[in-house]
């Protein structure tokens, strides 16, 4: 159950979210662009610094009400929630965690406030779920760093205004070689090098950045240097209730469109619903859908709690992405010939969702961290 | 028993390999990004016979079974699953003319059809008949030794592109009974096209509502006899669905093909993919799936061809089972690929997007459930389905 706060800020997103986001996402799609009036509407209810500390003027809400938020925007528009979640965590948690006070004062305020967009810059053309694997390079020279190197798969390269960038400052040392960087993206030498054409989150820009002799000040590195590994994965947890969180409000809001179409359309002389196969299979999917939410929810109370929650996380993230595409495409087939068509909204849905079991660590990766406690 | 193809099947298989590989993959995912029916090469197609796979030779066809359309067909698919797809709709709209047409009508349209040079549709969806297809309610009414045409279809493959239209009418009560077949010529008076329809894939065809207006009907234009429709649609239907079930096992062998590559190319954590056991294992389960529906889509094909009274049950059975694997399959491989499968410039998420649709049409697959199921319940059909 919810408490009265985590219900305040479920049901108000929810509400903007059936008014202004679901209303628009097919716009949205095409436009392959999220109006500005989105993240204004965002920020008005502090969604885009949720979980930061009123004191670096965040909303200092807890993550089961991050989770919560997260659900009721994706149901609206899964490429809105992605931004918004890349945007929460990792690049204001991150910031908030290991930032100095000069970068919490300068950029973690405003960000946490939503007046700008932030990314996270990891993932390289062969280092994806292998983060270890990184080439980009940093080299320190007269009190900065000059970075070189692309990045791959960029949540808002393009719309973001800061991105934290992982670059190699030590090749000799794979794991404590990597260090942080905040890199403002008007910054010479920053570029888009390509926009994907995606399955779907069309809306959301994911991008190849290129850095050419790309110089930041030594200001400009989070934490120490060699720090950079420990702080990609500081946020994995939050990161993959994210998702986790996405998934399930993507899905929901399949679920409601098939269920509202089974009770209407007729064949054979009765409703869809009255169907058992068709009532039995949204029933599954109800099911597994309320599955998937409940162990979100418990991997956030976890969080809340300060316990360490890693493997549930990555539960929660295999899981629930798993069953939100078993329940949107169990709603397309609910819709038959409607399902495939974009006069619904669910092909877009499934197409929306099918990447929570890829990014943010594939379902394979998080088997793989899964499975690590059950040999510890 | 013989599993084996023949030599002129496996011939077959060769040409159409080679024109897959040369004329349709190299450029399925510009047709699809333009959303463009590719005529000339459909045309092209029809010069190798692949337009009228199993018309008789004497109307211009190749005169060949099922199985050998499936093992052509499958090539195909491997290209552009798209429009392979509309290749298979129209393979049944020409094999539909030649079988039920009048003398006249045939020998005008079917020689055409089966080279590519005329193109057909099958029209019996409407936007309130879609499973239940015997409730449509398009009418055909009998006027002076004619037929007027009033009514709508939805969801029509190659609507608007194409040349004749097979379409499903009430010319008697309702039911399956008082339902006839017609060849309509598509520029016949009275016949508007609505928008193409914006699908999640299949976008190398057009897809669009026909509405029918007062459409003069010649009576010679009827196909078998009045209220022989409803068993017209499910005799195409049987084959149409092994015709789908093969798109899926084209459309999975190259999501398979692309799979194994990547395997055998990436390196992660400093050993090749191929190296992961879970991978591997994946990787086989994929293959076997994929193996066991192309011999299930094989076996229904031979039913089929000879004429077994259990033909409907196999076919259903196939085209459930191949489309439900294919589409796995190809989700499988997307998932393989990472972040590449979500991304257009890999083809993973087109495979994708293409085979999910073959769960849903020619009998979505619920209602090949209902058909299996109506099967082996009746008494002894545990017994002889086997």
């Amino acid at each position: 159950m919810l408490n009265q706060d985590q219900q305040l800020i479920s049901e108000t997103a929810q509400r903007y979210s059936r008014e202004v986001l679901a209303p628009g996402a097919a716009a949205r799609e095409k436009a392959q662009a999220i109006e500005p009036e989105v993240f204004e509407g965002l920020a008005g209810m502090g969604l885009l610094g949720m979980t930061v500390s009123p004191d670096w003027d965040g909303a200092g809400a807890d993550y089961v009400s991050y989770a919560a938020a997260l659900m009721a925007v994706a149901e609206g528009d899964g490429a809105v929630s992605t931004v918004m979640s890349v945007h929460n965590a990792p690049f204001c948690a991150i910031l908030e965690r290991y930032g100095s006070p000069a970068q919490k004062d300068a950029v973690l305020r405003p960000g946490a406030r939503g007046e700008f967009i932030g990314a996270f810059a990891l993932t390289e053309s062969h280092a994806g779920s292998d983060a270890s694997a990184l080439r980009t390079r940093a080299v320190a020279k007269s009190g900065g760093y000059v970075i070189n190197g692309s990045k791959q798969f960029i949540t808002s390269g393009k719309i973001g205004k800061y991105v934290i960038v992982f670059a190699v400052t030590d090749p000799q040392n794979p794991k404590r070689g990597i260090s942080a960087f905040l890199v403002p993206t008007d910054a010479k030498g920053y570029s888009v090098s390509k926009i994907e054409h995606k399955l779907g989150q069309k809306a959301s820009d994911t991008c190849s950045l290129n850095f050419d002799d790309l110089e930041v000040s030594a200001e400009n590195l989070i934490g120490a240097e060699g720090e950079g590994y420990r702080i990609a994965l500081s946020s994995l947890e939050i990161g993959r209730i994210g998702i986790a969180s996405q998934s399930v409000g993507m899905a929901q809001a399949a679920l409601d469109a098939a269920v509202r179409y089974a009770a209407e359309r007729k064949s054979f002389g009765k409703s869809l619903l009255e169907h058992q196969a068709v009532s039995f299979r949204l029933v599954d999917a109800k099911t597994r859908l309320e599955a998937a939410r409940q162990l979100v929810f418990s991997a956030a109370r976890m969080k809340d709690a300060g316990v360490p929650c890693l493997d549930q996380a990555c539960m929660a993230k295999l899981f629930a992405s798993e069953a939100a595409e078993a329940v949107c495409s169990a709603a397309i087939q609910t819709f038959g010939g409607y399902g495939y068509v974009e006069d619904f909204p669910v092909e877009r849905i499934y197409r929306d969702v099918r990447v929570c079991q890829i990014y943010e660590g594939t379902s394979d990766i998080q088997k793989i961290i899964i499975g690590r406690s059950l040999s510890a | 028993m013989d599993f084996g193809l023949s030599e002129d099947q496996l011939a077959y298989q060769q040409a159409a390999r080679d024109f897959a590989r040369g004329e349709l993959a190299p450029h399925a995912a510009e047709w699809d990004a333009k959303s463009e029916f590719p005529i000339e090469t459909i045309r092209r197609a029809g010069e190798l016979g692949f337009c009228g796979i199993y018309t008789p030779e004497a109307l211009g066809g190749l005169g060949l079974s099922r199985l050998d359309a499936s093992v052509i067909l499958e090539e195909l698919a491997a290209g552009c699953t798209s429009t392979t797809a509309y290749i298979t709709i129209h393979n049944m709209a020409t094999w539909m003319v030649a079988t039920f047409a009048q003398p006249g009508v045939r020998e005008n349209w079917v020689p055409r059809l089966a080279r590519g040079e005329a193109l057909g549709s099958y029209c019996l969806t409407e936007p309130g008949a879609g499973s239940d297809a015997a409730s449509i309610k398009t009418r055909a009414d009998k006027r002076d030794g004619r037929y007027v045409l009033n009514g709508g279809k939805a969801f029509i493959s190659g609507a608007g592109a194409t040349d004749l239209l097979v379409v499903f009418a009430r010319t008697g009560a309702p039911g399956a009974k008082g339902i006839s077949t017609f060849a309509v010529p598509a520029d016949s008076k009275g016949i508007r096209f609505g928008k193409r329809e914006h699908k999640m894939g299949w976008n190398s065809q057009p897809t669009r509502t026909i509405a029918f207006d007062d459409v003069e009907i010649d009576g010679g234009h009827r196909l078998g006899a009045e209220g022989e429709g409803f068993s017209i649609a499910m005799k195409g239907l049987d084959g149409g669905r092994i015709n789908i079930a093969t798109c899926s096992v084209g459309t999975a062998q190259a999501a398979l093909d692309r799979a194994q590559e990547h395997l055998n190319s990436r390196k992660q954590f400093g050993q090749m993919l191929s190296q992961f056991q879970a991978l591997q294992f994946r990787l086989a389960d994929m293959v076997t799936e994929l193996v066991s529906a192309r011999q299930m889509v094989r076996l229904a094909a031979w039913k089929l061809d000879t004429g077994s009274p259990d033909a409907t049950t196999y076919c259903a059975m196939a085209k459930r089972f191949a489309t439900d694997v294919g589409f796995e399959v190809a989700n499988q491989a997307l998932q393989l690929h990472g972040g590449y499968g979500y991304s257009r410039e890999f083809p993973l998420e087109r495979h994708v997007r293409d085979s999910r649709v073959h769960q849903i049409l020619e009998g979505t697959n619920e209602i090949m459930r209902v058909i299996v199921a109506r099967a082996v319940l009746r008494e002894g059909a545990t017994e002889d389905l086997r």
